[in-house]
C-alpha cells in the first residue's frame, strides 16, 4: 500500500510540476526578466565582485537565459513537485484515518490547505521570495539557513497543533478544538517570526511593482502545486486506501 | 467524535470508516522517501547557493529561475 501511495504522490507531483511550470512561465518569467534587466543596468557602472556564480549573469553565461526560463524552470519545479509529492504521500499515510471519519479525498484537501499555509505561506510572510537583484549575495548562507529553519519550525508547530486539536476535541468539541489549535499555531509562529532576524536588502531604485508581482507569482506557483495535491492526490489515493469492502461482499 | 469500531448497519458499511495505516508500516518508507525528497529539494533549492557539493555554478544556473519562483533564497 505504501509503495502505491508514494508512486501516486510522485505522479501527482509530476502533474503539479507541469501545471506550475506553465503558471511560472506566464506569470513569473516576465518579472524575472524585469529584475534581471534592473540588475544588469545597475551592475554595469561598478562591476560586482564575483560571488561564486552570480556575477556570471551577463558575462560568461553558464546556462543561457532561454534555457533557464524554459527547460531549467521545468526541471526546477518538476523535481520539486516530485519531491513534495513523495512527502505529501507520506503525510497522507500518517494522517489518513487519524482525523476521525474524514475520508481520503477530504484528507488530501485538508493536508494540502494546511501544508500550503504551514510550509509556504507562513515562512513566506517572514522570508518572502526574492527576485534576481534582491538580496545581498554575502548573506545567502544566513538567509538559506533561516528560511529552511523557519519552515521546519512552522511544520513542527503545525504537527503539534494538529495533535493538540485531537487531544482537545473530546473536551472542547471538534470545531472549538480546531480553532484553539489554529490560534495556538498563529501565536507561536508569530512570536518566533518576530524573534528571528530578517536580512532583507532590496536595492535602491528597484521597482516595487516588479517585486510585488514577482512575489505574488511565486505564491501562485506554490498555490498551483498544493492545489494539485489537494485535488488530484485525493482522487488517486482514494483508490488505494478505500478498498471497496461492500462491493466485494455484494 | 466517536467512531464506531464495527459497522452497525448496511448503510454504515457502505461508507467505510477510514482504516489507518499502521505507523510501523509507514516508517521504513518515510525514511527512504524522506531522504530522497530532501536530497531533491536540496538540489533545486540550495545546491551551489549557500553550500555546494559540486564545484562550479552549473546546477545553480540551470535551476535558477525555478529556485527564485519557488521562493528559495537563490543568491
Amino acid at each position: 500500500m505504501m509503495r502505491k501511495l508514494l508512486v501516486r504522490g510522485m505522479l501527482t507531483g509530476i502533474a503539479a510540476g507541469l501545471l506550475a511550470w506553465v503558471f511560472a512561465y506566464v506569470f513569473g518569467e516576465p518579472e524575472v526578466r524585469n529584475a534581471i534587466s534592473f540588475e544588469e543596468a545597475n551592475s554595469a557602472p561598478e562591476p560586482m565582485p564575483d560571488h561564486g556564480g552570480h556575477g556570471g549573469h551577463e558575462e560568461e553565461e553558464v546556462v543561457s537565459r532561454d534555457v533557464q526560463s524554459t527547460l531549467g524552470l521545468l526541471t526546477g519545479v518538476g523535481v520539486y513537485g516530485i519531491a513534495v509529492g513523495g512527502l505529501f504521500a507520506l503525510a497522507f499515510a500518517f494522517t489518513y484515518g487519524r482525523l476521525g471519519a474524514v475520508r481520503a479525498r477530504a484528507t488530501a484537501g485538508i493536508l494540502a490547505a494546511v501544508g500550503y499555509v504551514a510550509v509556504i505561506l507562513v515562512p513566506f510572510i517572514k522570508y518572502p521570495a526574492q527576485p534576481p537583484a534582491v538580496g545581498a549575495p554575502d548573506t545567502i548562507g544566513k538567509r538559506t539557513a533561516l528560511y529552511f529553519g523557519f519552515i521546519a519550525i512552522s511544520i513542527g508547530l503545525a504537527i503539534v497543533a494538529a495533535y493538540a486539536a485531537r487531544q482537545l476535541a473530546p473536551r472542547l468539541g471538534g470545531a472549538n478544538a480546531i480553532l484553539a489549535a489554529i490560534g495556538g499555531y498563529i501565536v507561536a509562529a508569530a512570536l518566533i517570526a518576530v524573534a528571528l532576524p530578517s536580512p532583507e536588502s532590496v536595492p535602491e531604485g528597484f521597482d516595487g511593482t516588479v517585486l510585488w508581482r514577482f512575489r505574488i507569482a511565486a505564491l501562485g506557483v506554490q498555490a498551483v502545486i498544493w492545489a494539485t495535491f489537494g485535488i488530484l492526490f485525493g482522487v488517486l489515493a482514494k483508490k488505494v486506501v478505500e478498498r471497496p469492502q461492500v462491493a466485494l461482499a455484494a | 467524535m466517536a467512531t464506531a469500531a464495527v459497522p452497525t448497519s448496511p448503510a454504515a458499511s457502505a461508507e467505510p470508516v477510514p482504516v489507518r495505516i499502521p505507523v510501523r508500516e509507514v516508517l521504513p518508507w518515510a525514511l527512504f522517501m524522506g531522504v530522497l525528497a530532501l536530497f531533491m529539494i536540496y538540489f533545486v533549492g540550495a545546491e551551489q547557493g549557500a553550500t555546494a557539493m559540486f564545484s562550479g555554478t552549473g546546477v545553480h544556473e540551470f535551476v535558477h529561475d525555478g529556485r527564485h519562483l519557488l521562493a528559495f533564497p537563490c543568491h
